[in-house]
């Protein structure tokens, strides 16, 4: 008999299901006042260094229509590529934005700083990006993928490098529409189907 | 950057597969390529943290959150509590414990919501906390009705409790779902079926515990969550020999 290797098992993921926003986002829920502060309800909690952009996009499912009730988790570092809690990182930043598709529209909107690189273990450096975490009715366990923009040098970055079929890169860069104004579309499935990673 | 251990790659079959005909939305929902493998970097390996400042006092009681404390909840009391660990069975302190759920009779208070079980204007349906120094949670809440929702022909969820949970990094967030010891709705439930690997399933499960009781007002069920752990990073990018 071996020994026994007693390392726990991760708890199984459930679907956040249709109304997750009246635990994470009790407002938009319409139970506005159920808790005095709502958590990451803006990543800017006051001057901060950087460019403040939008990022607005969809999520849509593999018909092409666009989810009304997804809840979305960014994060991310602050303009200089620090990670909130690291030495000299922007203590008016907290990295964290909660966020809900609009419930007519199925459109949502991200306002937050244009992230900085940041250099990673053995001097590979990343290129600017924010990480979404996504989660709805129909989502059994949640969606990783990355946001990218346009307008950076993309070309080293470790984690694009390897996509294989070179143009899925193009799912995850959000487009320039302009002056600090993106758009970024996530596709769960099918045509242009958005890279979604298993970290 | 200070370095805190890559994470341990998920067991994704312990999880549901993304797609699963019986829970028919996943369907559409779920995408079709494999997701791209990568081994965590530093935007995976933190995460956001919560203060105690963010709590308000009855935060973590949903018998009393609603009303402000004015007049309770309906329904059968019970004390959710446990212990939030990650696979090596370490604690994780100081993380956000996020729960929602229905009312006694089924009903969630949310716009979308259109079954015809009262709403209980006493009860508003969500809670947080923050774990403390040990990983330990509690909540009082009223246990939660089953509903029946448009899937199959008769679908109806068991009782449960969804719960999220922070963790110390962004890659091991999760939401899950707590059911309730006995409830027989739970072998016939397609979400919680998307679960394959019963003894998976099963350590979602809460058991009575009487321990936590408190006679004359009150049942508790323990849910302990267990998430992802991360690799000691003690011989990393050491030069051979060193």
């Amino acid at each position: 008999m071996v020994q026994k290797i007693d390392t726990l098992i991760e708890s199984a993921s459930q679907t956040a299901g249709p109304y997750v926003h009246i635990g994470l986002m009790p407002t938009y829920a319409g139970n506005g006042g159920s808790f005095e502060t709502e958590v990451g309800t803006d990543p800017i909690a006051g001057k901060i260094e950087g460019e403040i952009i939008e990022i607005v996009g969809s999520v849509f499912d593999g018909t092409g229509w666009a989810l009304r009730d997804v809840l979305i988790e960014s994060w991310q570092c602050d303009a200089n590529g620090l990670f909130p809690g690291q030495d000299g990182a922007d203590p008016n930043f907290t990295g964290f934005c909660r966020f809900a598709a609009d419930a007519e529209t199925g459109e949502y909107t991200l306002r937050t700083v244009k992230p900085g690189s940041y250099t990673g273990r053995n001097g590979v450096e990343s290129a600017p990006h924010i990480s979404l975490w996504i989660v709805s009715r129909g989502i059994n366990i949640g969606l990783n993928t990355r946001i990218y923009f346009s307008d950076c040098d993309n070309s080293g970055d470790p984690l694009l490098g390897r996509i294989e079929q070179r143009p899925r890169v193009d799912t995850l860069i959000a487009r320039k529409t302009d002056d600090g104004r993106y758009r970024f579309d996530i596709r769960l499935q099918g045509e242009g189907e958005t890279v979604f990673l298993d970290i | 950057m200070p370095d805190h251990g890559r994470l341990i790659p998920r067991d994704r079959t312990v999880h549901p597969a993304p797609r699963d005909p019986e829970y028919k939305t996943s369907v559409t929902r779920s995408p079709n390529l494999p997701l791209l493998s990568m081994e965590s970097s530093p935007s995976e390996e933190t995460g956001p943290t919560f203060g105690h400042g963010l709590l308000g006092k009855l935060d973590n009681n949903l018998i009393l959150n609603f009303s402000q404390g004015a007049a309770p909840a309906l329904g059968e009391r019970i004390l959710m509590h446990g212990r939030v660990l990650d696979q090596d069975g370490r604690a994780v302190p100081n993380t956000l414990v996020e729960i929602w759920q229905a009312n006694a009779g089924g009903r969630y208070r949310h716009k979308k919501d259109t079954y015809f079980a009262p709403l209980d204007p006493n009860f508003g349906g969500c809670g947080r906390t923050i774990t403390d120094e040990n990983g330990y949670y509690e909540f009082m809440t009223i246990r939660p009705g089953a509903y029946p929702w448009p899937n199959r022909g008769n679908d109806w969820r068991p009782m449960h409790i969804h719960a999220s949970v922070f963790g110390h990094s962004f890659g091991q967030r999760l939401i899950t779902q707590m059911y309730f010891e006995g409830d027989p709705l739970i072998d016939h439930c397609p979400i919680a079926a998307t679960i394959k690997d019963r003894a998976s399933l099963d350590r979602l499960v809460a058991p009575l515990d009487f321990s936590k009781s408190r006679p004359l007002d009150y049942l508790a069920y323990k849910f302990d969550i267990v998430l992802r752990g991360r690799r000691q990073t003690m011989f990393e990018n050491k030069l051979e020999g060193m």
